[in-house]
């Protein structure tokens, strides 16, 4: 299925959030998930499954004044 | 001095130099200025992560006794700040939030107008807003009832390191604002701190010249003795200016 990530369609197999971070082999420690607007926490992850046509924004935070 | 505290939001800070995590060549330097410069405050950013690149988590760099202000950088309206902000708070960032709004990318000034909508929005959210504005008198009272807890005049362009360029206005904010009056931005060198405490600024928020100084850490411990200095010289009440010279050692009893 299609889903777009931080504003690229991506095809990915049907999952859940903790599953599409394990398998882009992201690190969770540091990561912000929002998915169509809404924050996911991590403790969400797991039983957060994706649709096509998501929207999802993985995100961090980095130096910055 | 010790019970000279700047209470922004629910914090007490007893350190009046605001420190930003941008542009050190090393997470690890940050840490160290941290320590050097006793700042209590650092500014972070959120952005997309590069899929292809394993980046370090910045937080891990910054003991927890320092309060994290992350900024709305990358907004370019009052909406996209608002959604910064909301992201930066459910992240576990706390409720302090840097409201930077910017459309002109030439020499990036803040747009004073989003930055004004944003700041109603999140004050009545419950966050602690630290909008960064260029000064102007009638918008930092429009913040002040908009429920800012504090405002943040640039004295130069972010990143130019040329220093209170915009004295006068800023000095108009410190004279009418009942919150607290931050400089941020331009400040590159520790005199132009010391100006701006001296002149009655709350604090002062440097970044870059910190951070890219040939020795963050010993620039950090730099900084915090020319915001001390300038900030002690402010509450003794600096001594009057005057055109004509006033002889410091007594005029009478020369010899001859």
């Amino acid at each position: 299925m299609e889903i777009i990530i931080n504003g690229q369609t991506e095809q990915s197999p049907p999952g859940t959030i903790a599953e599409l971070v394990t398998r882009k082999g992201l690190a969770p420690g540091s990561l912000v998930v929002e998915l169509n607007q809404t924050i996911i926490k991590q403790e969400q992850w797991q039983t957060t499954s994706l649709k096509a046509g998501d929207r999802l924004e993985l995100l961090s935070f980095v130096g910055g004044g | 001095m010790e019970n000279d505290v700047l209470k922004i939001g629910n914090v007490a800070f007893t350190n009046r130099l605001f420190t930003g995590t941008g542009k050190f060549a090393a997470n690890t330097l940050i840490p160290k200025m941290l320590a050097a410069s006793g700042s209590q405050m650092i500014t972070v950013a959120l952005r997309r992560i590069d899929q292809a690149a394993q980046t370090e988590n910045i937080l891990e760099y910054i003991p927890k006794n320092v309060t994290l202000l992350p900024n709305t950088s990358g907004a370019r309206t009052a909406e996209q700040a608002v959604r910064i902000a909301r992201i930066a708070r459910e992240a576990g960032c706390g409720d302090f939030i840097k409201i930077e709004v910017i459309t002109d990318m030439k020499y990036l000034m803040p747009d004073n107008l989003e930055t004004l909508k944003a700041t109603e929005i999140l004050a009545k959210e419950g966050f602690i807003v630290l909008p960064y504005v260029l000064p102007d008198l009638p918008l930092a009272k429009r913040l002040e009832n908009a429920g800012a807890a504090a405002v943040m005049p640039l004295g130069a362009p972010i990143g130019t390191n040329r220093g209170l360029e915009t004295k006068p206005l800023i000095e108009l904010l410190i004279e009418n604002c009942t919150i607290p009056v931050v400089v941020d931005a331009g400040i590159g060198r520790p005199s132009q701190a010391a100006e701006a405490m001296e002149m009655g600024a709350d604090a002062v928020l440097v970044n870059t010249a910190i951070a890219t100084a040939r020795d963050p850490e010993a620039m950090g411990r730099a900084f915090n003795l020319a915001v001390k200095a300038g900030r002690t010289a402010y509450l003794a009440e600096l001594a009057e200016q005057s055109g004509l010279a006033r002889a410091s050692s007594p005029l009478t009893g020369f010899l001859d």
